[in-house]
């Protein structure tokens, strides 16, 4: 008989005191433990029989995961126990860095977001984490704490393929850093889902934009895609058509066409390959219309 | 497989329990302290009839190890009236007709407590974003806001 209701296969649950025994237990354990946070893709997984451990490692006692702090120099940094809420109603990400406030705000249900974190969706490294993409156009960089001490990752060398990072046995991330945002930054979150709000994206699209001079256009705009390619990623040449001339309705129009060509999707039972397609280019035209009216106003 | 000894405060009692290292706080509950008012629906983060409160926030307490529960404040739906009188909401979902077969209603009444706390005058919108994980599949959520808005009088 199936069991609807089944519960977390054995295993050992391991608190590690500091960092360097966190490191030492999962590089000696390396294949049986893993890292966890707020549990709700581990759990997931462990019930489905997809994910086999005989240790789950509680990361949410080590230092510096509990930080989440805005240093006018530094910029944020986010803990890998701080969860999606806490990041949602942080005064200094709402002032600036609201657009990560929004894609956090787009994860699941109210409930699921005080265990959820943005390190686990990061790690996670779904095609679909809703919080990556604003991350890696923010110029996130991960601190992780491995067997041979503490490294800098940046997000757009992190992800290699569905589930798989540079991770290695004994690596536990300690934070994600977000540079401070460029003067006068104005992002969105687009994610469509099956419903207004709860679901994993069928296809979702961050995009930011700030004025620079460095541009010939007189902008930089940043666009990120999520759950059109096996992890998210930045579309540098969707990006490419918004630099060189002005800004205008036909050219967000040209740099949205331009998303398509640098898509893979895949048919699931979210959406099919082909409205994928469709749905990236639509989606990012209006982010960039919505961030272009802001900046021009 | 070796017990865990934990020690938690659940409906203002302190409790110490022996669990085994994989059961989650939602197993905890019903098997260990027999408080069955909170339903497993899904064991897997979607419905929210498991939602308590941790630490005065809701969380999916299937998606929760009891061996994470350390000195935690836990409040279930049994933990809402106090000296026998029903909490406003519960009363308002009664009148409302926000109940029918009743599975949703433990999760249903521990999110609308904690959205209330955290804003005591919410709009339409902000009641159904706050009820997003809590999956009703008897009343078609109208009663239920109904219920949540005269609780917020
Ligand atoms: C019902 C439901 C709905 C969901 N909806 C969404 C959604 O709308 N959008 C979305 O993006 N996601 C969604 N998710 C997925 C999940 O909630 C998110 O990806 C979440 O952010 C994961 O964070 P966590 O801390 O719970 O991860 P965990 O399960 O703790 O960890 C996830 C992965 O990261 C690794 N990891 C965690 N922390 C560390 C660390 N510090 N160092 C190294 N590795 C680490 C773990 O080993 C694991 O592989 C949903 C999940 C559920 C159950
Ligand atoms: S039983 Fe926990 S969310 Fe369904
Ligand atoms: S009353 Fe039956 S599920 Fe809500």
């Amino acid at each position: 008989m199936i069991n609807p209701h089944p519960g977390l296969p054995e295993l050992q649950y391991v608190k590690p005191a500091t960092l360097q025994e966190a490191s030492k237990f999962l590089a000696d354990n390396a294949g049986v433990a893993k890292p966890y946070s707020g549990g709700t893709d581990s759990f997931v997984r462990l019930r489905d029989g997809i994910l086999k451990l005989d240790y789950l490692v509680d990361i949410k006692g080590l230092e510096g995961t509990k930080e989440l702090s805005f240093d006018p120099q530094k910029g944020l940094t986010i803990g890998a126990a701080i969860t999606m809420n806490q990041v949602a109603r942080h005064p200094d990400v709402l002032k600036h860095y609201p657009n990560l406030a929004e894609a956090a705000e787009s994860v699941a249900s109210y409930q699921l977001r005080n265990r959820a974190t943005i390190i686990g969706n990061i790690c996670n490294a779904s095609p679909a984490g809703d919080t990556i993409g604003t991350c890696m156009i923010l110029d996130g960089v991960l601190k992780v704490h491995g067997v041979d001490g503490v490294r800098a990752v940046s997000l757009s060398s992190f992800f290699l393929a569905p589930g798989r990072t540079v991770l290695k046995p004994g690596d536990v991330v300690v934070a994600v850093q977000l540079p401070i945002p460029p003067k006068g930054l104005v992002g969105t979150y687009k994610k469509l889902g099956r419903n207004r709000i709860g679901d994993l994206s069928i296809v979702a699209v961050a995009v930011l934009g700030y004025p620079t001079p460095e541009s010939a256009s007189g902008y930089r705009f940043r666009i990120a895609l999520a759950s059109v390619a096996p992890v998210p990623f930045e579309s540098f040449k969707a990006e490419g058509v918004l630099s060189g001339n002005k800004i205008t309705a036909e050219l967000i129009d040209e740099a949205a066409g331009a998303t398509m060509d640098s898509v893979t999707p895949i048919d699931d039972v979210r959406g099919s390959a082909r409205y994928r397609k469709q749905m990236v280019k639509n989606l990012t035209r209006e982010a960039l219309t919505e961030v272009w009216t802001k900046l021009s106003k | 497989m070796t017990l865990k000894t934990i020690t938690l405060t659940v409906n203002d009692l302190v409790e110490t329990v022996d669990v085994p290292q994989n059961m989650t706080l939602l197993q905890m509950i019903r098997e260990k302290l027999s408080l069955t008012g909170t339903k497993n629906g899904c064991a897997a983060g979607e419905c929210g009839a498991c939602t308590v409160l941790m630490n005065g926030e809701p969380v999916n307490s299937c998606m929760v190890l009891a061996a994470e529960c350390e000195g935690a404040n836990i409040v279930t739906v049994e933990g809402l009236a106090k000296a026998g009188k029903l909490s406003t909401l519960q009363d308002t979902i009664i009148e409302a007709g926000g109940v029918q077969c009743g599975f949703c209603t433990p999760g249903m009444l521990i999110s609308a407590t904690a959205l209330l706390k955290r804003n005591p005058n919410p709009t339409d919108s902000e009641i159904r974003s706050a009820i997003v994980g809590n999956l009703c599949r008897c009343t078609g959520y109208v009663r239920i806001v109904d219920a949540i808005k005269m609780a917020a009088k």
